[in-house]
């Protein structure tokens, strides 16, 4: 099963729930295609949420981080919700910890980009 | 010691049937459920490169895959038919300035997952990964 993202507002922060794998090929490119789309039409305030993520190899941490700059280079900001131990393990071993503002509970995150 | 080869075509499918193929293995052997995660995505990124970067998809090369089975350690080489590399020129994807770097921590994430790791040029052409996982260090 490739990636399905939606996104939903809450207040002006964009949170986009993605489920599924995020790996080469199709689940990489969805990402991506979610991610610059809304990037493109004006949001800066953007939350991805992990939490049914079971699967990204490194193609898929490599859109994340290409996400990540573009919305960077927008003037947003792009943050990542509940991770699952296992995609915990992979921005450790990448270093990407260092990158990303992760969040373990929504409120939390969502406060973070006032 | 009981060993399976396969010769696989230069697609993506070819990833997934690698990988079904080293897991079926790892499971009789008794890999516990993060173990063979961890394999299954050391297997998927050995692929990966096979297929993208040393065949480059071309549908006349082949990526070779052995598949050995030891009571205390699963052994998997996968090997392409492509132009091979110098794995000392890949950049570290943890220095600093590469950390935004869209692509390159496949092989730092096959070093992660397995117990040991090694690239060598293929024979005649190509390049061969050699990977083992060893039970006893699992879990």
């Amino acid at each position: 099963m490739s990636v399905k993202m939606s996104s939903r507002q809450v207040g002006d922060v964009t949170v986009v729930d993605a489920t599924g794998r995020i790996t080469l090929g199709e689940g990489a490119s969805v990402f991506r295609d979610v991610i610059r789309d809304l990037a493109a039409k004006g949001n800066k305030k953007i939350l991805v949420n992990l939490a049914d993520v079971s699967y990204i190899d490194s193609s898929g941490i490599g859109e994340m981080v290409s996400s990540f700059t573009t919305v960077t280079n927008h003037g947003g900001q792009l943050k990542l919700l509940s991770l699952t131990k296992r995609v915990k393990d992979l921005l450790q071993i990448t270093k990407l910890y260092t990158v990303f503002e992760v969040f373990e509970d929504e409120a939390s995150a969502v406060r973070s980009f006032a | 010691m009981a060993e399976r080869k396969l010769l696989l075509d230069s697609t993506l499918d070819s990833v997934e049937v690698a990988e079904t193929e080293v897991l079926g293995a790892a499971r009789e052997i008794g890999f516990h459920e993060d173990d063979l995660h961890q394999l299954g995505m050391a297997v998927r990124e050995s692929m990966v490169n096979a297929v993208v970067h040393g065949n480059r998809y071309n549908a006349r090369k082949k990526v070779h895959l052995s598949v050995t089975k030891a009571a205390d350690r699963l052994t998997i080489v996968i090997a392409d038919e492509g132009d091979g590399f110098d794995v000392n020129t890949v950049p570290d994807p943890l220095a600093e300035g590469n950390l935004l770097r869209q692509s390159g921590r496949g092989l730092l994430l096959i070093r992660a997952f397995v117990d040991e790791f090694q690239v060598l040029p293929g024979q005649p052409r190509g390049t061969e990964v050699r990977m083992v996982k060893y039970l006893a260090k699992a879990s």
